[in-house]
């Protein structure tokens, strides 16, 4: 592990603000625009290092994908700041305010980050192949023999190489997330970011997907994984981070966060995973 | 037909689009041309225009005319075939790199496309019987033609007829012809 740190977020913050607006003729009753603001994110500090995997665990609602989404900018930040490879992703900083930045400038920092999602998200429209081939012609200007071999590699990489020419409708959920992985991986990102890549699937293919990651990881490759696989987590992760209503609660080695849970809300959670542990003397 | 599936798509990207002012120009646009005969805007083009100066050729009037109006009807049909594409399409596009015009032209317009293609033959089968109103600017078609016919001749029922039957020679295999690109273009999506 080295001391080089890929994602750094300081003292982020993030505040959704749903607007509900009443239709007409609750409005002639005066129903007034309602405006609600829920804060997700309340002030979040993470470090991740080079070749490391940082495994974030919390219950649903805890703001675990908003903060992943905020590292690559598919959601803003309201203050604090979260630095990738050394720079702000998305955002210039103009007297200590945050500035939207060009878009181009966005996208091609965006390819520093890749990212997996719980609903695949394959383009339908293209078989496994062109999926991974795509963003490097499209965004890496690649030609498309090379394009082609390295997607080729990447499919290799996540056991695919036989199912190139299916399209997304005729691959499993467990094979479309492998092939989201090789869409991503083919990009070279500095770290990969996976929003609880198996939270989609049947049981029965849970298992070879998170092989692949396993593997992946085992390459060196730096990553963030949500998930709610806690033997997973406890097997792959360098730091386990578990997250409570917008705040980091506990930080740690698999050994600490699973044997000396600090905080009342890590205990819950494994006690629910029938992981059992001693509950924490006091938090 | 090409007037009107770039004019149409042009339409969807502005109702789609950030500004309100583009928004505000394609709903109107959409709204008026959806709202009036398309009979009236045809007379409109061809007999209004000129009135202040701009003088049109029948049959380019027609085309414009017939153009300009699918170009509304279109224009929702793209709107809705790119809203009913995923947001993951767009945020799995836009993490991987793509700016938001990429992610919108290379991976959100290709598939809805696909979406809109049944759509789309059928706006143009619609389009092809509409040529009839353009005779009413003289454009020399079907219709009109049976008319000259039947003015020399009196056969009223076989001209007619004829006239029915090469409309029907026109868009029958053209609902063929989409249906077959549809099922094409579906297998996949
Ligand atoms: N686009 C959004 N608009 C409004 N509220 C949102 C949005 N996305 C997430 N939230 C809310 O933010 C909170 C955290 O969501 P999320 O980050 O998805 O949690 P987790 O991934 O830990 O389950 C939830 O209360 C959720 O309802
Ligand atoms: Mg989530």
């Amino acid at each position: 592990m080295s001391d080089e740190v890929i994602v750094s977020a300081r003292d982020v913050h993030k505040t959704f603000t749903v607007t509900k607006t009443p239709g007409i003729f609750s409005r002639l009753r005066g129903a007034r625009t309602e405006i609600n603001r829920i804060e997700v994110l309340k002030g979040v500090d993470l470090d991740v290092h080079k070749g490391q995997t940082v495994v974030i665990l919390g219950s649903s609602g805890s703001g675990k994908s908003t903060l992943l989404r905020c590292m690559n900018k598919l959601e803003t930040i309201d203050s604090g700041r979260i630095l990738v490879n050394g720079h702000l992703v998305g955002y210039e900083e103009r007297d200590g305010k945050l500035v939207d930045e060009k878009a181009s400038v966005t996208a091609q920092k965006r390819t520093d980050l890749g990212m997996v999602f719980q609903q695949f998200n394959l383009f339908l429209n293209k078989t496994a192949l062109g999926n991974v081939m795509a963003p490097l012609q499209d965004v890496k200007k690649m030609p498309r023999e090379a394009a082609e071999e390295l997607a080729l590699q990447n499919l290799k990489r996540v056991g695919l190489l036989d199912r190139k020419d299916n399209y997304p409708s005729k691959l499993s959920g467990g094979q479309k997330q492998r092939v989201a992985i090789a869409r991503a991986l083919a990009m070279d990102p500095s770290v990969m970011l996976f929003d609880e890549p198996t939270s989609a699937l049947d049981p029965e293919l849970v298992e070879e997907v998170l092989a692949v990651i396993k593997a992946i990881a085992a390459q060196g490759t730096t990553m963030v994984i949500v998930t709610h696989e806690m033997q997973f987590a406890r097997d792959i992760a360098d730091v386990i981070v578990v997250m409570d209503q917008g705040i980091i609660v506990e930080k740690g080695t698999p050994d600490e966060v699973f044997f000396r849970p600090k905080h009342a809300k890590t205990y819950a959670l494994l006690k629910r995973s029938g992981l059992a542990v001693e509950p924490p003397a006091a938090s | 037909m090409v007037l009107a599936l770039v004019l149409g798509l042009l339409l969807a990207l502005a109702r789609i689009s950030k500004s309100r002012i583009l928004r505000g120009i394609a709903l109107v646009y959409v709204e008026v041309m959806r709202g009036t005969p398309l009979l009236v805007q045809l007379v409109y083009i061809f007999f209004v225009l000129p009135a202040i100066g701009v003088n049109i050729d029948p049959v380019p009037a027609g085309i414009l005319g017939l153009g300009l109006n699918y170009a509304a009807y279109l224009s929702e049909v793209f709107r809705s075939a790119i809203l009913s594409v995923e947001a993951g399409q767009t945020e799995a596009a836009l993490s991987l790199g793509y700016t938001p015009g990429k992610a919108l032209w290379k991976v959100v317009l290709p598939q809805s496309f696909i979406v809109s293609l049944g759509p789309i033959g059928n706006y143009f089968i619609a389009m092809v019987k509409d040529t009839a109103l353009t005779s009413v600017i003289a454009v020399t078609e079907i219709l009109k033609t049976a008319n000259v016919i039947n003015a020399q001749t009196f056969e009223t029922t076989q001209v007619y007829t004829a006239a029915a039957l090469l409309y029907l020679l026109i868009s029958l295999p053209l609902s063929r012809i989409v249906s077959a690109l549809e099922k094409r273009a579906r297998v996949h999506v």
